[in-house]
């Protein structure tokens, strides 16, 4: 799993790169944690143009990174889903919570 | 229905084995040509049952999972996930949307409402103190 958290004016995009599951959803949550904690961003978008692969452990993942940014008066985006993505996203209804976007071509 | 085909496997309960299992469940659908689509459902509903058996299943415990995939005839994908763990008390409850035993873990609880939704079929066995097993069935498309 790759990270890369680029932020500038309270704006914060995290891309991720690589497959998430129970096993590696641990380590991208000790990473988007710490960076929200440390910067306290007014919006993260978390990137999944580059997300191969995503079961339900990453809808726990996004609920728990939308809890916190908003205890820190913050809010959370989910951009660029892949269509196999977005198939576990609408199952969970977590569009109703957080904002889903994706990029133009 | 007649087996063209099966693979069995057995990983112990860590859950690096998640991503393993999903691997070697696409490796061995491939020949069975389904779309990407379809291999995404399967390698996600793999990846529910496998996560479930860790997580639940040998919660205080370790143990081996088995994983038994056969391409039956008709182009049907059956899937067995089975796990000598902990057992769950009551399936349906453990199978209502959302509802989770492990909430500080951020489980959702939606492994069950995946694996329902992304297959045809889903049934699931388990005797508390002896273990889960979960069968899914799906039918891939024909492509001509």
């Amino acid at each position: 799993m790759n990270i890369d958290i680029k932020s500038a004016d309270g704006i914060a995009v995290a891309s991720l790169c690589g497959e998430i599951d129970h096993h590696n959803a641990k380590e991208i949550r000790r990473e988007l944690d710490s960076f929200i904690l440390s910067n306290q961003p007014k919006e993260l978008s978390i990137d999944f143009k580059d997300i191969s692969f995503m079961d339900s452990s990453g809808i726990g993942l996004i609920i728990g990174r939308h809890k916190l940014i908003t205890e820190c008066g913050g809010k959370l985006i989910v951009k660029n889903p892949q269509l196999y993505i977005k198939r576990v996203l609408k199952l969970s209804g977590i569009e109703r919570l957080v904002k889903i976007t994706c990029d133009k071509l | 229905m007649k087996i063209i085909n099966e693979v069995k496997f057995s990983i112990p309960s860590l859950s690096v084995n998640e991503s393993v299992a999903r691997a070697v469940v696409s490796s061995f659908l491939i020949q069975a040509d389904p779309t990407v689509e379809e291999l995404a459902d399967i390698r996600t509903v793999v990846s529910e049952a496998v996560t479930n058996a860790i997580v639940h299943g040998y919660r205080n415990s370790y143990g081996n999972i088995e994983v038994v995939v056969r391409i039956l005839e008709n182009n049907t994908i059956y899937i067995k996930i089975r796990d000598k763990g902990c057992g769950i008390a009551d399936i349906e409850k453990a199978m209502e949307p959302l509802f989770t035993t492990a909430p500080e873990e951020e489980r959702s609880g939606l492994g069950f409402s995946v694996m329902q939704s992304f297959t045809d079929k889903l049934s699931v066995k388990s005797i508390v103190g002896k273990g889960t097993t979960v069968i899914m069935r799906t039918k891939l498309k024909c492509h001509e």
